[in-house]
């Protein structure tokens, strides 16, 4: 059975083309585009994975990280964070949270599949 | 007979005997026994020097002339004496407390020591004062040449002038011995004093003496006196009202001003008790010299030759009826006078040019900052004695020039009306507070200048000084200004008119420019000082002991009277006290004596501040309080200084900081405006790069897939061009770098323009627009194609963000004044209130970026081309939908 991702981003183009890189490596990809009800599709979904943006409509993705650290399903649950905003206060701040991966937009194709299965092994 | 060499032998002896009295007495006092020195006795009968030469001779020679007028001239005195008490307690006191030297001293102490006021009142005193010493060096020797003339068998001929000359060079000795053999700080001369209260009964004896021969031996007994006045010329005389009242109130003003007198009264004075003794002693004195005036001259009048001179019938009564005996004790008596009174005036007056011309002068011209050392002692004694030289000097020299020719009482009334112009300012200064320094000066170079102009020149020989047409027609030929008849108040006695116009127009500038000044606050100190002296001194105080230490005395001490001298003082008294080591404790006894010593080096006053200094606790006079005062005032001033300069930097900090807080902002702003772009920037970037990479990496894209995967490439970089162009627009708005093309358009016509814009990309959402083609009509002077960009980007973010399921969105316009309002209102949600006053900021993007599709730039770009258009856009609340306005100026 194929492992889930959960992709929480806004941008169409972006969970295009992550989902298409994804499913053609044999995830199946769920996505959802809001910060506010996306611990619900986490509940929904229960990924093995997250892929989790952080500038999000109604609700920092830190918001989220931090929920999901906190919820005992939750807590080792991997946690790829991107940023679009490339400051190192975003990154510290994620690894503070307990941020399993960290990675500055726009990053190459390779490099994002690297991360997941990475994460997906570990 | 009484040849001229025991006429010289008796002077000499007499003056040796002075000299003895004199030596015995500083002897005396120098040892501690001060009780007798400082008895009431003495003191009133060292008042006596009120009596000179002129009284003694002068006084027949006036009764003889004018009948009962000499009284005049003990009358006001013994007024003063009797009803002025407290008056005389009040300068006695004054003059205690603030350890007044002199006259001078006193008028410059009040009014704010101001040396300019010494100055004027020394020099008044010394002019003054010139012409009543010529005249004691006429009467002595006038006296003596009555002997020569009367004996000229066995006399050489006396030559009147060399006469004089040696008189004055002996008064001169004894007044340098006597009065500057030590300088005190209180400025007294137990010596002089002494021999001066010997002279004022040797006088006083003579002219009783002389008065009971002419009563008892010439006549039978009073009641013949008074039948041979009947008949004499003297019971002729008339008296003149208004000369005896300007004469009384003359030799009352004099007997305060006198500079000799003031020495003796004030100055000399050891207990201000002795006044109640000297009350009615004095007075009692001057009835008894003034008792036989009368029969003398009567007798004199009768029985000597027609022509003889009045003014030495007490001499020439008794040798004309051969008592040779009685007419040398009343040769004594006049020497006595006249001796006395040169004596005390001189010491008075060099007390006032060398401490009020001569040290300041000296002081000015030494190097600034030099040391004081005990040299300045000697330097005060030689200023003293060379004064003295000077003022005896300077009547000789007026006896010379003046020819002595004027009769001996009009030189005396001359001189009293000069001194008493100090009169006004010394009264105004001890009753009224408000008295200031500049009026002093004015009243008393006016009173100088009138006495100057109307008596004392005219005096000084008729011809002289002021020629005769001055005399008879005025200065300038002023008939106004006539010396003897100022204002056209001829007709009155010389003197009389010139103590009113003297005295009056004193008083009157004295008091119109006291009120028209203001004292400075050292005088207004100086002034309460003297006005409420009897609130503020308890008489005599003496230091007390606490916390002045004898290490600090003595470096002190070394300072001013140098090293030996001071190391001298300090160990006699530690041996008087029985201390082993060579510093004595400081007793108050020896603060005082230290005082003492000082002062003659440094002035009293100085000195008593400076043992002040170091005794503290000690009685604080107004100089100390002056001191620190002046030091307080500095240092309020500095610490009001360093407190604005302290507000200043507070008010600099504050700047600063709020400069910090705006650049933090503004470094807060930039950092997320930074952050934004960046954000902005990278998000189509990353769709880019990962659709080119696909592009590039894999093959087994379907065509549809190739095709749709490019275009999202396409449409990324249109977002970026877009972004970038917009971020220009706004840079070169905000700057306000914008070159605006202003002409004349049609409202309708750049709406048409913006709506077919803002609607033509996309036609999927479709949103009707109401507008009203009439209102519309409106022509404008504005830059149309910017307009047309603000309206474009209202009706997209209507397109946009409207969420009602038939968007409408309705145009309006409405003209106000020089503006049109256009209205954009739809009908839908509109935007929450809280982020209403977001809308216009920067990448204030409210939504998601999905349905933005822009950066989030475009109302901050609408509302910077709105300002550079001279217009505003607002959001309006509470309208319905979202509502905007746009306010545009008809014309720019």
């Amino acid at each position: 059975m194929a492992k889930t991702v959960l992709l929480i981003e806004d941008e169409p183009n972006i969970v295009e083309a992550i989902r298409f890189l994804l499913a053609r490596d044999g995830w199946r990809v769920e996505t959802h585009g809001r910060g506010d009800t996306a611990m619900d599709a986490v509940a929904k979904h229960r990924p093995d994975l997250i892929v989790l943006d952080v500038m999000l409509p109604k609700r920092s993705g830190f918001d989220i990280l931090r929920d999901l650290r906190a919820a005992e399903d939750t807590r080792h649950l991997p946690v790829m964070m991107l940023t679009a905003r490339g400051q190192s206060k975003d990154r510290e701040m994620a690894e503070q949270y307990g941020v399993s991966r960290f990675m500055t937009k726009p990053f190459s194709n390779t490099e994002m599949l690297d991360a997941v299965r990475e994460l997906a092994e570990a | 007979m009484v040849s001229f060499n025991i006429l010289i032998a008796v002077c000499f002896a007499y003056v040796a005997f002075l000299f003895g009295i004199a030596f015995y007495a500083d002897r005396q006092a120098a040892r501690g026994r001060l009780k007798f020195l400082r008895s009431p006795l003495v003191y009133t009968l060292s008042l006596s020097i009120y009596c000179t030469a002129w009284t003694f001779y002068g006084a027949v020679g006036n009764a003889a002339r004018t009948g009962l007028e000499f009284v005049t001239i003990y009358l006001g005195p013994s007024l003063v004496m009797v009803g002025w008490w407290w008056l005389l307690r009040r300068l006695v006191r004054i003059g205690r407390a603030q350890r007044i030297t002199s006259i001078a001293d006193l008028i410059s102490s009040r009014f704010g020591k101001s040396n300019l006021l010494g100055v004027l009142v020394t020099l008044l005193a010394v002019v003054g004062t010139t012409p009543y010493i010529a005249l004691q060096l006429q009467s002595v020797t006038l006296s003596f040449s009555v002997f020569s003339r009367d004996m000229s068998a066995g006399f050489m001929q006396v030559d009147l002038a060399s006469t004089a000359f040696w008189v004055a060079v002996g008064l001169m000795l004894f007044t340098v011995l006597f009065g500057t053999r030590n300088l005190d700080a209180n400025e007294r001369h137990h010596g002089v004093v002494t021999a001066i209260a010997f002279e004022a009964i040797v006088k006083l004896v003579a002219l009783l003496s002389v008065g009971a021969f002419v009563v008892w031996g010439l006549a039978d007994g009073p009641a013949d006196i008074l039948t041979r006045m009947d008949a004499s010329p003297i019971a002729d005389w008339q008296i003149r009202p208004g000369r005896w009242a300007g004469l009384i109130f003359l030799s009352a003003a004099a007997f305060l001003c006198l500079p000799r007198m003031f020495q003796v009264m004030v100055v000399e004075s050891a207990d201000e008790r002795n006044l109640a003794m000297a009350g009615w002693a004095f007075p009692l004195y001057l009835m008894l010299m003034s008792l036989f005036v009368l029969p003398i001259a009567v007798m004199g009048l009768e029985l000597l030759p027609k022509g003889s001179n009045p003014d030495l019938f007490v001499l020439t009564l008794p040798l004309s009826q051969g008592w040779d005996g009685l007419a040398l004790l009343s040769f004594l008596g006049g020497f006595s006078s006249a001796t006395s009174m040169v004596i005390v005036a001189a010491i008075a007056l060099s007390t006032m040019v060398s401490n009020h011309i001569v040290m300041p002068v000296w002081v000015s011209l030494r190097a600034p900052g030099a040391t004081v050392s005990g040299d300045l002692r000697q330097v005060v004694l030689t200023a003293r004695r060379v004064s003295i030289m000077v003022v005896v000097g300077l009547g000789y020299l007026y006896y010379r020039i003046s020819g002595g020719g004027a009769a001996l009482a009009s030189i005396g009334l001359i001189s009293f009306v000069g001194v008493s112009q100090v009169l006004p300012v010394m009264l105004g200064g001890l009753f009224w507070r408000r008295a200031t320094k500049v009026a002093a000066a004015a009243g008393l170079i006016t009173g100088f200048a009138i006495w100057l102009y109307t008596l004392f020149l005219p005096s000084i020989g008729g011809a002289g000084v002021l020629s005769k047409s001055v005399m008879q027609d005025g200065l300038f030929g002023l008939s106004v200004l006539r010396p003897q008849a100022l204002f056209g108040t001829g007709g009155l006695d010389p003197v009389v008119h010139a103590i009113f116009w003297s005295m009056f127009l004193n008083s009157l500038v004295f008091f119109a420019v006291s009120l028209f000044t203001f004292p400075k606050p050292l005088e207004r100190l100086q002034g309460v000082q003297f006005v409420n002296v009897f609130e503020h001194s308890q008489g005599p105080r003496g230091w007390t002991t606490a916390g002045a230490g004898a290490e600090d005395l003595l470096v002190m001490s070394q300072r001013i009277l140098g090293a030996q001298q001071a190391q001298r003082l300090f160990e006699a008294e530690a041996r008087a006290q029985g201390k082993l080591d060579h510093l004595p404790d400081s007793s108050p006894a020896f603060l005082e004596r230290l005082e003492r010593e000082l002062a003659g080096s440094v002035g009293s006053a100085t000195a008593h501040a400076m043992i002040g200094q170091i005794a503290e606790g000690a009685s604080v006079s107004v100089q100390d309080l002056m001191a620190v005062a002046d030091e307080a005032a500095q240092i309020m001033e500095y610490s009001s200084q360093l407190e604005a300069k302290s507000a200043e930097l507070g008010h600099t900090a504050k700047q600063l900081s709020e400069a910090n807080e705006k650049l933090t902002r503004l470094s807060v702003q930039k950092d997320a405006f930074l952050s934004q772009i960046s954000h902005e920037l990278r998000t189509p970037m990353t769709s880019i790069r990962a659709f080119s990479e696909i592009l590039r990496d894999m093959d087994a894209l379907t065509p549809a897939d190739q095709t749709r995967y490019a275009s999202i490439i396409h449409d990324e970089t249109l977002r970026l061009t877009r972004l970038l162009d917009d971020l220009l627009d706004l840079s070169v708005l905000e700057n306000g770098q914008v070159a605006l093309n202003m002409e004349p358009v049609n409202l309708h016509d750049v709406l048409n323009r913006a709506v077919s814009a803002a609607l033509a990309p996309q036609d999927d959402v479709p949103i009707r627009i109401l507008r009203n083609i009439v209102q519309e009509d409106v022509d404008l002077i504005s830059d149309g194609d910017r307009l047309s960009q603000v309206f474009i980007n209202l009706i997209s973010n209507a397109r946009k963000y409207c969420t009602a399921s038939d968007p409408v969105l309705e145009v309006a316009i409405q003209k106000q004044g020089n503006d049109v309002w256009i209205d954009f209102t739809d009908n839908g949600d509109g935007i929450p209130s809280h982020q209403q006053p977001l809308v216009f900021e920067k990448f204030a993007r409210l939504t998601d970026h999905a349905r933005a599709g822009g950066a989030g730039l475009g109302l901050a770009i609408c509302r910077e081309i709105m300002n550079n258009l001279g217009g505003s856009v607002a959001y309006l609340p509470e309208q319905g939908g979202a509502a905007f306005r746009v306010v545009v100026p008809l014309k720019s």
